[in-house]
């Protein structure tokens, strides 16, 4: 079982993590810690690992910085379900191994703090009010979350996955 | 064969394989940009790659604009780390804090191939768009798998064609036209797109980089100028390509656009929050610092000093575009209005430095993003305008219609500015208060009951 934490629409990555609490503003080590610094002050001391973060449309939207999924990362977030994703927001997930999935119904289900499970390999977010469909990712993608991310991905197979 | 978007040309030329929106595609990158504040992350991920070299030394270009120059000890080491690993991997293509920004660099240095893929690390990467190059935005990782290869993977995207009629009238600018755009089409309505914007390709350099680079805002991939001057005869978008959406915007008719806080898609015509008090007016960033742009708030300012409410903090988009402005007198006209004029780069656009916002403080802001806490204290509030709009907001401490000041003779023009200072509010702006954060900051230190002894240390 695993914490929902739930946002809204057009999430922005100003939220997840301050451009002023950026890791070469505060450190490799610390950043993390101000991760929802501004719209959820209580979630980097009592977020835990496999937590899942549900949200509306256009989830991760704003800048390019990767440090606001390495953020996630560092807190082993289990996953991010959200009705769609800004697509560097999506990429940077695919990239640090963290399973991003969009869902039609999960938003409406999933109210912030219930306990929810993540089912990848049936494709279900499981909640208290009902299982949310999650909509399959390309195979290409899927390979290299598989593998934990493009790092692993490309040391294991010195390229990227082939495309269909 | 049937017809390509933009897009989908640029992407099939690429990958050698004939693609269509939907496909995905592995590409070769003719550039590599990265910049300051994503450098530990993207050498760690070579690191972690295995790789000890970029792919090709001339192709990579590196900037240090995104906290420059740098305001605190740990920016500083973080510069310095980048600087050691641009001479260890021998890199051609470096510019350092006070150069610029990137996006404006690459663009006006001639980095951006048209017709050819580049990818950055920054969410504006976009602009290259503005000289016809697949420009996208990229998370360190993907930047550390670019500089590694020389390729990267993309989807191609479905484009959305922005089609621009008529004239712009005086007064009002292509800032206000892409605002106009952001705002009907929203900031998630062309994600995963490219934008391909018609009707605009004979603008100078500067206006288009204001559109390619405004199209992030909307989410998308890429946000391609058509037909620019720099475009080669085989890229241009086939006349029955497919457009998942067509927006028109009938210039003529356009009225100045404000982003209203938080949203970048809340825009309203600026008639709509005129008489709205700021606290500060930031001119710059890689969608409004060019000349031009300094150039349009010198006209309205017509030699008057700014509010004395008001602080007008400028950044020049480059070297280039500062020199230029110091050489034709409109740094020295920004000066004598009461300006402060920072070192060109990125400046407070994200933040970072020079010139950040306090709680409750009201920005008029000619840059991109007006997120709660993007300029500084998430309590502050950032209005997005074009550089007149911001001229205006200096000038008399309200935002306003600029173009009743464009207009009026130098007797009217007088009235209006000091109509306007006498209706400023006295509620809203954190400098229309007066003393409430002082009492309250006050009436949180404890009072001493020992007399202060000077020349005893006393702790900070």
């Amino acid at each position: 079982m695993a914490r929902a934490w739930k946002f809204g629409d057009d999430l922005d990555t100003d939220q997840i993590l301050p451009g002023r609490y950026a890791p070469f503003m505060t450190g490799q080590d610390k950043f993390h810690a101000y991760a929802f610094h501004d719209a959820r002050p209580e979630f980097a001391t009592t977020v835990k690992p496999g937590d899942v973060l549900v949200g509306g449309d256009n989830f991760g939207c704003g800048s390019s910085r990767e440090y606001a999924v390495a953020a996630l990362k560092v807190h082993g977030i289990g996953g991010v379900v959200a009705k769609s994703f800004a697509r560097i927001f999506f990429r940077n997930c695919i990239n640090l191994g963290i399973p991003v999935l969009e869902s039609a119904d999960a938003a409406d289900l999933v109210a912030d703090g219930d306990d929810v499970t993540l089912d990848l390999v049936a494709g279900r977010l499981r909640t208290p009010c009902g299982a949310a469909t999650l909509r399959p990712l390309p195979r290409f993608a899927q390979e290299i979350l598989s593998a934990g991310g493009v790092v692993s991905y490309l040391r294991a197979h010195g390229d990227f996955p082939a495309l269909d | 064969m049937t017809a390509k978007t933009l897009a989908e040309k640029i992407l099939s030329r690429s990958s050698g394989r004939d693609v269509r929106a939907g496909d995905l595609a592995i590409v070769p990158v003719s550039r590599v940009m990265v910049h300051d504040s994503v450098i530990d992350a993207v050498m760690a991920g070579m690191k972690a790659l295995g790789k000890e070299r970029v792919w090709d030394t001339e192709r990579v270009c590196v900037f240090v604009d995104h906290a420059a120059p740098a305001p605190t000890p740990v920016v500083a080491d973080s510069h310095r780390v980048l600087r050691e690993w641009v001479r260890g991997q021998r890199i051609a293509t470096f510019y350092d804090a006070g150069e610029g920004v990137c996006h404006q660099i690459m663009v006006e240095d001639g980095f951006c191939e048209p017709g050819t893929v580049i990818v950055g690390s920054d969410s504006h990467s976009n602009s290259y768009g503005s000289v016809g190059a697949f420009g996208a935005g990229m998370g360190a990782t993907d930047i550390a798998v670019a500089l590694a290869l020389g390729r990267t993977w993309l989807r191609v995207p479905e484009s959305i064609k922005v089609q621009f009629v008529g004239q712009l009238r005086p007064g009002v600018t292509w800032k206000d036209a892409i605002t106009k755009v952001v705002g009907e089409v929203g900031t998630d309505g062309a994600r995963y797109a490219c934008v391909e914007f018609h009707g605009v390709g004979s603008l100078p350099q500067g206006d288009r980089i204001t559109l390619s680079g405004m199209s992030t805002e909307m989410g998308a991939k890429a946000g391609i100028v058509v037909d620019t001057p720099e475009a080669p005869e085989w890229l241009h978008p086939d006349a029955d390509a497919s457009y998942t959406r067509v927006v028109r915007v009938d210039l003529d008719a356009l009225e100045p656009q404000v982003a209203v806080p938080p949203r970048v898609d809340q825009v309203v015509d600026v008639s709509a929050v005129a008489g709205t008090a700021v606290d500060i007016v930031f001119l710059g960033s890689c969608t409004n610092g060019r000349l031009v742009d300094m150039r349009q708030v010198v006209q309205l300012l017509r030699g008057r000093r700014i509010a004395p409410e008001v602080r007008l903090e400028v950044v020049p988009a480059s070297r280039r575009q500062f020199e230029d402005a110091l050489a034709d007198g409109t740094i020295a006209a920004l000066s004598r209005a009461g300006a402060v004029v920072g070192a060109s780069g990125c400046g407070p656009c994200l933040g970072r430095q020079g010139g950040v916002l306090a709680g409750a403080e009201i920005c008029l802001s000619t840059a991109n993003r007006n997120y709660k806490g993007r300029m500084g204290s998430p309590e502050a509030s950032i209005y997005i305008g074009s550089p007149y709009v911001a001229a205006v907001a200096a000038l008399t401490g309200v935002i306003d219609d600029p173009r009743p000041f464009l207009e009026a003779d130098e007797e009217s023009f007088d009235l209006l500015v000091a109509h306007r200072r006498r209706s400023r509010p006295a509620v809203g702006a954190a400098s229309a208060r007066a003393g409430d954060r002082a009492r309250e900051l006050v009436g949180a230190v404890p009072i001493r009951t020992s007399p202060q002894v000077f020349g005893m240390e006393v702790e900070d």
